[in-house]
């Protein structure tokens, strides 16, 4: 399970993980992970959205304990209860959104947590935090009010503040996400400095360049498992391309947990039933599509999809596939484009008018959007067909109706429910995807959209998603998958589309070497 | 073969137990929520008797009187179900809103504009039609007055997602004045030296019931609450109002119209706030005085949590406070206890039960785990 090797000399680690897991209900955040974090090291966390790195950190620093496992801090077992317990230790947290006041200044935010019936001695906390911004080579200005800097100075400002409050454990969760390139490769170098003085830094990301850039030691997160590591040793004689590639193998190889479910038996593509180039018309056709997004802006889509096709749409997390699929299911609005829906133009139809046309969106944020959790299983079930007969005559409920679908899609869909009546909520994570299969599998669909089908799911939640979604293909629907699992868009589509910053950047068949042409187009190398 | 003769008796024999349990489980409940809902009531009328005490008062002499006058005098119950009439349509004003997520609280602008427009137009429009005409028209024109005082905020919701809290408020204090003004300027009865609107004659009001003074305001009341409760739990319509506010982006994915649902809901609630007023005056008031605000809707709001939008229940609470209040405007007089008791009391209410449904969750969390 683990590459890595022992670090050169006998450097005791700070902290160590030892066997954590952690559970919510539904789902396993982290699954069994050890890891060592050494000082004078900075230890990269790199996984997907969902891989478990978030669940870590909040272990880490206090604000979530582990279902099972321990976490030692200098070589003894210690409870991390509280987050001032993490301060206590040295362990400090700096997040991806600044936690710094706006409107005080920044001596006034370090001093916030301090004795409420002292006056505060902002002279000497502004003296003290300038030494220290100086002792790891920054710039702070302490009397400046903090929402009239650059959020890569507030970071600065963060990381000066841990230190003073005696960190010698940092960790930085995923602080590169909202900072310009420039303030990236600045908070790069200033790590390199905090590791040259001893302390032991987490820096947590999931774009690839960084971590191999500035880490010293790499951990690969993948649903809620450490899939494996990179030591220093093997960072260095592997060199940066060597070890990017290494990289992409752990976080997208099938080495994983994933063989298991790959149904290797019945080969490990689908037979073509109706590709796309038998000139049928195509189901689902997107032309020049562009969706506004501030932080993802979606455009130049081109799709065309036929019956009984499956189309991978594979990418990092956060490259607009979400945007994609929301404005594909009619909940963003099109900013330009067309698509069409067995020939008719269905761009400018709102969401329910494109459900009839038979376009069925499940949606990865199951709790979210995707069900009322107050609400009754046999609810949810019809929460797209509200007022439709024989559910609903004249507007009023009809009991029995309800109940008896809501009882076939049970025993048809395998949900897991103690009751029709119990409130969706209550259900574990794979039978609320399979409420929202049932739901949207059922009655005349014609194109299907997946987004993130098996996100969170427990092994035979997610075979049985894959089954599903085969299975509409097979009964002639156009698919479209959004996945960051690679693996499931090579066992499931036709042609996988690879996106990237809101743009398809290529689309290869689904043949023998699909893998390296994937890997090749998210790491930019064949852009 | 013996095994699957056997298997579907057996089934059916644990179907049944379970459903003896289940049946149990059911009958606890209920009690539990009985004594949910009465543990806390007791409990306050003995806190507020503490206060009395505090304040030089015989506590059993004050609630004596309170259920004497409120209660069990025929001119008292009389007017307490006249008093329940508005406060019911107010009250299921605020169960549509409250129910979809939307925190209307510019009821008594709604009211009082209402209650102003209907006191002006009744009284000339009894020259022209018939008085079950002027009824159904000036009830009519009460609840479409409340609504289109709730126009602002329900576009500033639907469009911009403005906060619906502070708006309703805002033009609550602008309508409030508003009727103020109408009353002091444009509405003014030339026949009196009292700055109030042209009175209504009984004969001119809504019928009473039977042979006394009751309004059937109330009876207008009773079928509002039990309509907007069966449209809430039964219907398509209600349903979509109640996913709006239990998942407002479920919602939208869902396909429902978000912002013409909030828009509906915000002219239902305030319609009903409108008609409330309407009824006050058509039914027991007959005139508006000028500066005259009886700021019902925020005594209401409590009631219809400790009802949990709950329809029932919000009557029962309703005719409470109905009591407590009618009884304690006698007591007043009497007594010497301020009018402004009953808020004391059903206030000490609200916070007990906020407290019980506290322990009650504790008490459920240890014991699941």
């Amino acid at each position: 399970m683990t590459l890595s090797s022992q670090p050169a000399d006998d450097a005791k680690p700070l902290v160590s993980l030892k066997s954590i897991t952690k559970r919510f209900p539904g789902i396993v955040a982290n699954d069994s992970i050890s890891i060592d974090f050494f000082p004078g090291e900075v230890h990269v966390l790199l996984g997907e959205n969902g891989a478990g790195k978030s669940t870590l950190v909040s272990m880490l620093s206090g604000l979530q304990q582990p279902s099972e496992g321990s976490i030692m801090v200098d070589g003894t077992e210690m409870p991390i209860a509280s987050p001032q317990k993490a301060l206590a230790l040295g362990i400090g947290t700096v997040f991806q959104h600044s936690m710094l006041v706006p409107s005080l200044t920044l001596t006034d935010n370090v001093n916030l947590g301090g004795a409420w019936w002292k006056t505060p001695d902002r002279e000497a906390i502004a003296t003290r935090m300038e030494e220290t911004a100086r002792s790891i080579g920054v710039e702070v200005n302490p009397t400046a009010i903090t929402s009239s800097l650059s959020l890569g100075e507030q970071q600065q400002a963060e990381i000066v503040r841990a230190l003073m409050r005696g960190s010698r454990f940092l960790i930085l969760d995923e602080a590169t996400a909202m900072l310009t390139p420039k303030d990236a490769e600045k908070l790069g170098q200033l790590m390199r400095r905090l590791v040259a003085q001893g302390l032991a830094v987490i820096f947590i990301t999931h774009k690839l360049n960084e971590a191999v850039a500035y880490g010293d030691r790499i951990s690969v997160l993948r649903l809620g498992r450490k899939v494996g590591a990179l030591g220093p040793d093997e960072l260095k004689s592997l060199g940066p391309e060597a070890a990017t590639k290494e990289i992409i193998r752990l976080m997208f190889g099938s080495n994983g947990n994933q063989a298991a479910v790959t149904a290797k038996a019945d080969g490990a593509m689908r037979p073509r039933i109706n590709g796309a180039g038998t000139g049928a018309a195509p189901v689902l056709e997107i032309l020049a599509l562009e969706v506004d997004d501030d932080s993802v802006p979606v455009s130049g889509i081109e799709l065309k999809i036929g019956a009984g096709e499956i189309v991978g749409i594979a990418g990092i997390d956060g490259n607009g596939q979400k945007q994609l699929a929301e404005a594909l299911a009619g909940q963003r609005p099109v900013k330009n484009g067309r698509i069409y829906l067995d020939g008719q133009p269905i761009e400018d139809l709102p969401i329910g008018a494109r459900r009839h046309r038979g376009l069925r969106y499940v949606t990865d944020d199951r709790l979210g959007e995707g069900t009322v959790g107050a609400f009754p299983v046999s609810i949810n079930l019809l929460l797209k067909q509200i007022g439709e007969a024989p559910f609903w005559r004249s507007g009023i409920e009809q009991g029995g109706a309800i109940a008896d679908n809501a009882r076939k899609q049970v025993k048809d869909y395998d949900i897991r429910t103690p009751d029709i009546e119990t409130p969706a909520g209550k259900l574990s994570g794979g039978n609320i995807q399979k409420l929202l299969l049932a739901r949207e599998l059922t009655g005349s669909a014609r194109a299907v959209i997946f987004a993130k089908p098996t996100y969170g799911l427990d092994l035979n939640n997610i075979a049985a998603s894959r089954r599903r979604i085969r299975e509409a293909a097979d009964g002639g629907k156009a698919v479209i998958v959004l996945s960051t699992e690679l693996d499931e868009l090579i066992e499931l589509s036709d042609r996988i589309a690879v996106m990237s910053q809101g743009r398809i950047v290529g689309i290869v068949e689904n043949d023998g070497d699909a893998r390296q042409k994937i890997g090749e187009f998210m790491s930019g190398v064949a852009a | 073969m013996s095994v699957e003769v056997q298997d579907p008796s057996a089934n059916s024999q644990a179907a049944a137990k379970s459903d003896i349990i289940v049946r149990r489980r059911l009958l606890s409940d209920r009690l539990q929520l009985i004594a949910l809902s009465l543990g806390p009531l007791v409990a306050a009328i003995l806190v507020a008797s503490l206060i009395l005490i505090a304040m030089g008062v015989d506590p059993v002499a004050y609630y004596t009187y309170i259920v004497n006058r409120g209660l069990l005098s025929p001119s008292g119950i009389e007017a307490t179900l006249t008093r329940m009439g508005p406060l019911l349509l107010i009250a299921a004003g605020l169960i549509v809103a409250f129910r979809a997520g939307i925190w209307n609280l510019g009821g008594d602008a709604q009211f009082l504009l209402g209650a102003v427009v209907v006191a002006a137009l009744a009284p000339v429009l009894t020259a022209y039609m018939p008085v079950w005409l002027v009824l159904i028209v000036t009830l009519i024109v009460g609840a479409i007055i409340g609504a289109l005082w709730s126009l602002v905020p329900a576009l500033l919701r639907a469009r911009q997602g403005v906060n619906e809290i502070i708006t309703t408020m805002m033009m609550s204090f602008l309508g409030i004045s508003l009727s103020n003004v109408l009353v002091k300027i444009f509405f003014l009865d030339p026949a009196t030296n009292v700055p109030q609107t042209r009175t209504l004659p009984v004969e001119d009001r809504l019928p009473r019931l039977f042979d006394t003074t009751i309004s059937s305001g109330v009876l207008i009341g009773l079928v509002a609450i039990l309509v907007v409760h069966y449209v809430m739990a039964k219907t398509a319509f209600g349903l979509k109002l109640r996913i709006v506010g239990a998942n407002a982006k479920a919602a939208v994915h869902a396909g429902l119209s978000v912002s013409a649902l909030t828009i509906g809901v915000f002219a239902i609630s305030a319609g009903f706030s409108g008609l409330s007023g309407a009824i006050a005056v058509l039914g027991q008031y007959g005139n508006v005085r000028a500066d005259w605000n009886p700021a019902y809707t925020l005594t209401i709001v409590p009631l219809v949590f400790l009802a949990r939008f709950n329809g029932f229940a919000t009557i029962a609470y309703v005719f409470l406070f109905s009591v407590l209040s009618i009884g304690s405007e006698s007591a007043a007089r009497r007594l010497g206890v301020p009018n402004y008791f009953t808020l004391v009391t059903m206030a000490i209410l609200l916070i007990l039960l906020g407290i019980t449904e506290m322990l009650d969750q504790k008490r459920r969390e240890s014991r699941r785990t």
